[in-house]
């Protein structure tokens, strides 16, 4: 997921702001007092955990997937993972341990390091000293360092047996500037409205199919004292989803595409076009979005004060909610962005981001590693594997076209369907786009300030991202 | 003040070579404690004070600092500033050639001040009225606190130990406690909260025609996501601020000479009075190191605005645009470091005013 653990921690920000008081170096007495507790907090953050091949055990009824390579292969392998959440980590374990049923010769070591250091730190630890196999996102997040040299061509593995279990928009999504492919694809999500079925059989609300009804449906929630549209923008990436959505409904994949990629201009009207009926549709988002982050806002729909909200894994917090209040995964389901009637609602397209696995060029292990890595990736790219993972985490599903969808939640049944059914598949905006474009001040910033102030003159507005796009060369 | 001078003369250690065959015997006489005739010398007649040892120590004790200050601070700051003028990703050649790997010239500071990135202005606007909040808000109200606690208040420890804490706190724990307060939804977020309960759920104030419904209305308030979020972050900082002037104001106020007191109280000067004209000119020194404290925690701000938005707009200081830009995955090392360089040149300006007025004052 790419920032859903975004949430700004204690730890991150300690950790640079060590930096900064090294840096200035005159400082009061107050600083050097924090000084050793922010040291000591940077220390537990970018120390990692260690969990060495932990022997979780396989959730009962998982088969062992066949062995991709011989199993008499021998090795070590080093795997730097970002999945440092409960759930996750615990279901990536489950997809090594099956890996070590099928090749005991090959020791697994797990790097599990903290979301967020994982993501602001990615430059440095891939220059640096990274493990064989890291986590990473898809599109242009893994082409930024793919073109930097920083990951390993893994062309090989899908000219063989793992190319023929994707599609080719998958194989697009992990493949370079330079037509080589530098990722294994793993799991995905689509980013669908969410919605509490027992709150709308009460109210008698129903699924909306196009702009116009999604429409008159917030109208009518906010009668009802129901906040229409939720939104948790706190960490900067939710609301790309609805320009995302907007943008492919209004003027179709190759536009959205293209604009992503810097072909076509933000001084476009079309793009104001985006812009002016996403105006039309805020004054029936959730207020506070900017403060409140996604979990959230999730939250308020999961507690049925607000009506639907555009997310991807919503189930995420559902399931933690599932703890104490049962009941409350079976209550949710989605529904596809409607059409627009701009004749591209055919497309039926959508974000669904694809995370994966990398080969870092840069560990100082990978040259004895290779063939062990190599052997792990493929691994990882089988459909048995990823179902394994998408049953330890139901928010997401897998990617190989073999994986077996039977024992999926109804939820991500449907995600399969919805992903099956749409003709283009984008993967987000941050990963359709330039890293240094979309990080946090850079379109990060320009949607908030849209957000903040939406009744501002659209023409300085989108002149200005696009002088923006136009400084950052290539 | 003999006395002191005095008692600076009897510290001077016995183990000191000067001192070898000095007389055992106390004596309070400086001359007897010190015997000058008995120093070292170095060339004819001329009395010096350090040994060759002497020299050797306080050449390392200087030089180490020195050599260090040197490569760390000043060494960064060039590093820094050849790094501006490439468009640099932090890997690989710096300048080898490429896009990311280019010798851009002064490139990087035209897109800054010509607003081609616009967050710049922006950010450089937040840390001015960072600043200012901090300088004419919350070190007066500091400076207010720690004149109150001067006085002989009871529980005065307690007081003080109230308004110190923040200080103790980093500023990354400052934000979160911060965030608790401002959360936009009422059952997550204290203000909101209050005025959620006080529009709600008081009998008396929620019927009131106007008054509930104020309190109904602003109980939804994003308070660190409006356009003015800058302002309820200051206010976070200043919670922290005023604790750390109040603390080295008082320290000041301790070490003020009472009798100057009383005699503004014998000349008839009311309390005020004795503040504005006695007390705060004679605290000039106190009061600089105050005002470069200040210019340096405005300058320096970083942690609340990232931990509450990760820097993104409103909430952009040059601090968060330094970070977003070289440290992450923005990968603009090149850009952020034209930033840095800005502002190490900005923050130079404090220093150089503070350190040149110390010197003035020793001269004297």
């Amino acid at each position: 997921m790419a920032d859903q653990e975004n949430r700004a921690g204690l730890l991150s920000g300690g950790q640079v702001s060590r930096r900064e008081i090294l840096k200035k170096g005159l400082i009061g007495a107050a600083g050097l007092t924090v000084l050793p507790a922010v040291i000591a907090a940077c220390s537990s953050s970018s120390t990692a955990t260690s969990t060495p091949a932990a022997p979780v055990a396989t959730p009962a009824g998982a088969t062992p997937p066949p062995a991709a390579t011989p199993a008499a292969a021998t090795g070590k392998v080093t795997l730097g993972s970002n999945l440092s959440d409960a759930t996750p980590k615990a279901a990536l374990a489950a997809a090594v341990a099956a890996f070590n049923v099928a090749n005991p010769g090959i020791t697994v070591t797990t790097n599990t390091i903290d979301h967020n250091t994982f993501q602001t730190t990615l430059n440095t630890y891939l220059g640096a000293t990274p493990e064989d196999v890291i986590t990473w996102f898809s599109g242009y997040r893994m082409r930024a360092f793919a073109d930097q040299g920083l990951f390993v061509d893994i062309s090989d593995l899908w000219a063989g047996a793992t190319g023929k279990l994707y599609t080719d928009a998958v194989k697009t999504a992990c493949t370079s500037y330079d037509g080589k492919q530098y990722m294994i694809p793993f799991d995905t999500y689509a980013w669908t409205v969410y919605y509490v079925p027992s709150l709308w059989k009460a109210k008698g609300y129903t699924v909306p199919t196009t702009l116009a009804d999604f429409k008159t449906l917030a109208a009518k929630m906010k009668n009802d004292g129901i906040v229409p549209i939720g939104l948790g923008q706190k960490d900067g990436w939710p609301a790309m989803g609805t320009f995302d959505i907007i943008d492919l409904r209004e003027n179709g994949y190759q536009f959205h595409v293209d604009l992503m990629a810097g072909k076509n201009k933000w001084t476009d009207p079309k793009v104001a076009n985006v812009f002016n009926v996403w105006k039309d549709l805020l004054p029936y988002y959730q207020t506070g979005a900017a403060g409140r982050n996604w979990q959230d806002a999730v939250n308020g729909l999961l507690a049925k004060t607000t009506g639907m909200m555009l997310q991807p894994q919503a189930v995420q917090v559902a399931i933690e909610l599932e703890k104490t209040k049962p009941g409350t995964l079976a209550d949710l389901d989605f529904f596809s962005w409607p059409g627009h009637g701009k004749g591209f609602d055919d497309e039926a397209a959508l974000d669904a981001p694809i995370d994966g696995f990398m080969l870092a060029k840069n560990s100082p292990n990978l040259a004895a590693d290779t063939a062990s890595a190599k052997t792990l990736l493929a691994f990882f790219g089988l459909g048995a594997t990823q179902g394994i993972y998408a049953k330890a985490d139901s928010s997401l599903i897998a990617v190989a076209s073999d994986a077996d969808t039977s024992g999926y939640t109804a939820l991500q049944k449907k995600q399969v369907a919805v992903i099956g059914a749409a003709k283009k598949l984008t993967q987000f905006l941050d990963r359709d786009s330039n890293p240094a474009f979309t990080g946090p001040n850079g379109m990060g910033s320009f949607l908030i300030d849209f957000l903040s102030k939406p009744d501002q003159d659209l023409t300085p507005f989108l002149a200005k991202i696009q002088a923006f796009q136009d400084s950052l060369g290539s | 003040m003999p006395d002191k001078a005095a008692s600076a003369a009897a510290s001077v250690q016995p183990g000191d070579p000067g001192l070898a065959g000095a007389a055992v015997t106390p004596s309070t006489r400086l001359f007897d404690r010190f015997p000058f005739n008995r120093m070292p010398f170095i060339g004819r007649q001329r009395w010096h004070l350090l040994t060759r040892r002497d020299k050797f120590v306080l050449a390392l004790m200087v030089g180490i600092p020195l050599v260090l200050d040197i490569a760390l601070i000043w060494g960064s700051i060039v590093v820094d500033f050849l790094w501006s003028l490439t468009d640099w990703h932090g890997n690989g050649a710096i300048t080898g050639g490429g896009v990311g790997h280019q010798y851009v010239g002064l490139n990087n500071y035209g897109q800054l001040f010509t607003g081609t990135y616009p967050f710049f202005w922006t950010a450089a606007l937040h840390n001015v009225f960072w600043l200012a909040f901090l300088m004419f808000v919350a070190t007066p109200l500091g400076i207010l606190m720690a004149v109150i606690l001067d006085g002989h208040i009871k529980g005065m420890a307690f007081y003080r130990t109230v308004f110190y804490l923040p200080v103790v706190l980093s500023l990354a724990l400052v934000g979160i406690i911060w965030q608790l307060q401002y959360a936009p939804d009422w059952d997550r977020g204290f203000i909101n909260g209050t005025l959620h309960f006080f529009g709600y759920q008081v009998p008396l104030i929620k019927d009131i025609p106007f008054v509930g419904k104020w309190f109904r209305d602003v109980s939804t308030t994003d308070w660190v996501g409006g356009p003015l979020s800058i302002i309820p972050t200051v206010i976070a900082a200043t919670w922290r601020h005023v604790g750390y002037v109040t603390i080295l104001y008082l320290a000041g106020l301790k070490g003020f000479d009472p009798t100057l007191r009383e005699a503004a109280a014998i000349d008839g000067a009311n309390s005020r009075q004795t503040f504005f004209k006695v007390v705060f000119p004679v605290m000039k020194p106190i009061n600089i190191m105050i005002v470069v404290i200040t210019t340096i925690e405005a300058l320096r701000a970083f942690d609340l605005a990232f931990i509450t938005n990760g820097g993104r707009s409103p909430l952009e200081l040059l601090s968060t645009l330094i970070t977003n830009n070289a440290l992450s995955e923005s990968t603009r090392i090149g850009f952020g470091s034209a930033i840095a360089v800005i502002l190490a040149i900005v923050s130079l300006v404090p220093i150089v005013i503070f350190l040149a007025m110390t010197m003035r004052e020793e001269k004297k």
